[in-house]
């Protein structure tokens, strides 16, 4: 082999970055999946659990146009027919009270960071 | 028409996985052993690629100078298009390997009024490659959040400046965007103009469309048809973790994505993909444009290689030779017609 070393190096620089996700994680606890706090008042969500696991994202942001641009503040469950206010802090926070074990244990484990906490206050948090 | 067989193939090779994994159920195949393969087959085929490049000779100091050689004193040297020192060539695979230099350079040729050659510069495919190679790197990086917990404050970085416009919910990805219209751009370009046309081939086409298929996937699980995002890693830690696991109900549209890079991956060491090493060992890069310095020895081995010399040729062609009235050396055979 010509330029044996040159190439040998870069190779294992190469094998090292490529295999980066198994080395990384010799060593660290086995992963499990976040569990979440669960409301103690309230049995339902607004709609279905699939939905609101997929959906709650887009359904918060559309909720924040609506409101804040249109002035709709109802919303009309699919799942149950009851009318909830569109307000993160009133609707969803009320029942989800604990935003570190509920909000935060999906979103740090797949690194979302929702810009939901830059305007919005977390109750729980202003206590600390 | 090649166009199209790779579109087929890309399009079964999901289908492939959409029944595999979805109808017949064999999520720990596409989600774990395919993917570990996958990996395997690319890292040892890569390197095993790498290292048959270097056991090849460069006979020829064939570096292209792509500027003013190094001279007479007063004349001033491109030190870096026309590199005479190790320094230079470092610099110069940095501007080829970082910045894409060679194709900075792409011209175009046309006929100017029906007859006057003309020699344009055309940069598309230089922007094109470059937004493509640099999106896909983010990609890559930011899809490191699922295989790390804690995911590293560099990872969210790179994941929270791509999605800095902060459109809808989940964020849109700028990447995405711009890594869509990349490789379609590369894409179009092959079909579009008539020239590369001619010169493409299925492999050529196939991973772009592969890709395309990765990046549809990926976009499609992420902003419209979700897929559990936690079961998603928590099957990716137990993947590099060796602690294999497959959680329900993750979504078939996932497998297909895992299945569509498998391939991707097990096909790169195969394929004109291995660029990505070859560039490295380009001797029209990486030598040092110095041969009026420096004797380039060639490294074969004389003695095992054979020759064809100039009487064997001759004894080879002569009556051909003779036919077309060439000089020869030995005049032909009495009665040899």
């Amino acid at each position: 082999m010509y330029d044996k070393n040159k190439i040998l190096t870069g190779l294992a620089v190469f094998v090292v970055f490529m295999t980066y996700p198994f080395w990384n994680n010799i060593g660290s606890a086995a992963y499990t999946r976040p569990v979440v706090e669960k409301p103690k008042n309230a049995k339902e969500c607004v709609e279905s659990v699939e939905f609101m696991r997929a959906e709650h994202m887009a359904m918060i942001n559309t909720w924040r146009d609506e409101v804040v641009r249109n002035g709709q503040h109802e919303y009309h469950s699919t799942a149950s027919h009851q009318v909830f206010q569109k307000s993160l802090t009133k609707t969803c926070l009320k029942c989800h009270e604990n935003k570190a074990e509920f909000c935060d244990k999906c979103h740090a484990t797949v690194s979302v960071n929702p810009y939901c906490w830059d305007c919005h206050v977390d109750p729980k948090g202003e206590k600390k | 028409m090649k166009a199209l067989y790779s579109l087929f193939l890309v399009f079964a090779l999901a289908a492939f996985a959409l029944v595999g994994a979805g109808a017949l159920g064999m999520e720990k195949a596409f989600g774990l052993y395919i993917p570990f393969l996958a990996v395997a087959v690319f890292v040892v085929g890569f390197c095993m690629r790498v290292v048959g490049w270097g056991k090849s000779a460069v006979p020829f100091c064939i570096p292209t100078t792509c500027g003013q050689q190094e001279s007479l004193p007063w004349i001033k040297q491109s030190t870096i298009e026309n590199p005479s020192t190790t320094g230079g060539v470092v610099m110069r695979m940095l501007f080829e390997v970082l910045l894409f230099r060679s194709l900075f350079r792409n011209t175009k040729v046309d006929l100017h009024e029906g007859t006057k050659v003309t020699y344009s510069s055309s940069k598309w495919l230089w922007l094109g490659a470059l937004a493509f190679h640099y999106s896909f790197l983010t990609i890559v990086l930011r899809h490191m959040r699922f295989f790390t917990e804690p995911v590293p404050g560099l990872i969210s970085g790179i994941e929270s400046l791509d999605a800095m416009l902060q459109i809808g919910a989940p964020t849109l990805y700028l990447t995405d965007l711009v890594f869509v219209a990349a490789v379609t751009y590369l894409f179009l370009r092959r079909v579009v103009v008539p020239q590369i046309r001619y010169i493409s081939l299925v492999q050529d086409y196939f991973p772009l469309f592969l890709i395309l298929g990765i990046a549809f996937t990926g976009i499609f699980m992420r902003y419209f048809a979700k897929v559990d995002i936690i079961s998603v890693k928590q099957l990716a830690m137990g993947l590099v973790t060796f602690s294999w696991v497959v959680p329900e109900g993750i979504g078939v549209l996932f497998y297909i994505h895992m299945f569509l890079v498998s391939v991707l991956l097990a096909y790169f060491p195969l394929s004109k993909l291995m660029h990505m090493g070859g560039v490295f060992l380009s001797p029209t890069r990486n030598m040092n444009c110095a041969s009026r310095k420096f004797r380039h020895v060639n490294p074969w081995k004389f003695e095992n290689v054979h020759y064809h010399t100039y009487e064997e040729y001759e004894d080879e062609f002569r009556e051909k030779m003779v036919e077309k009235d060439l000089p020869v050396d030995k005049p032909l055979a009495e009665g040899a017609e």
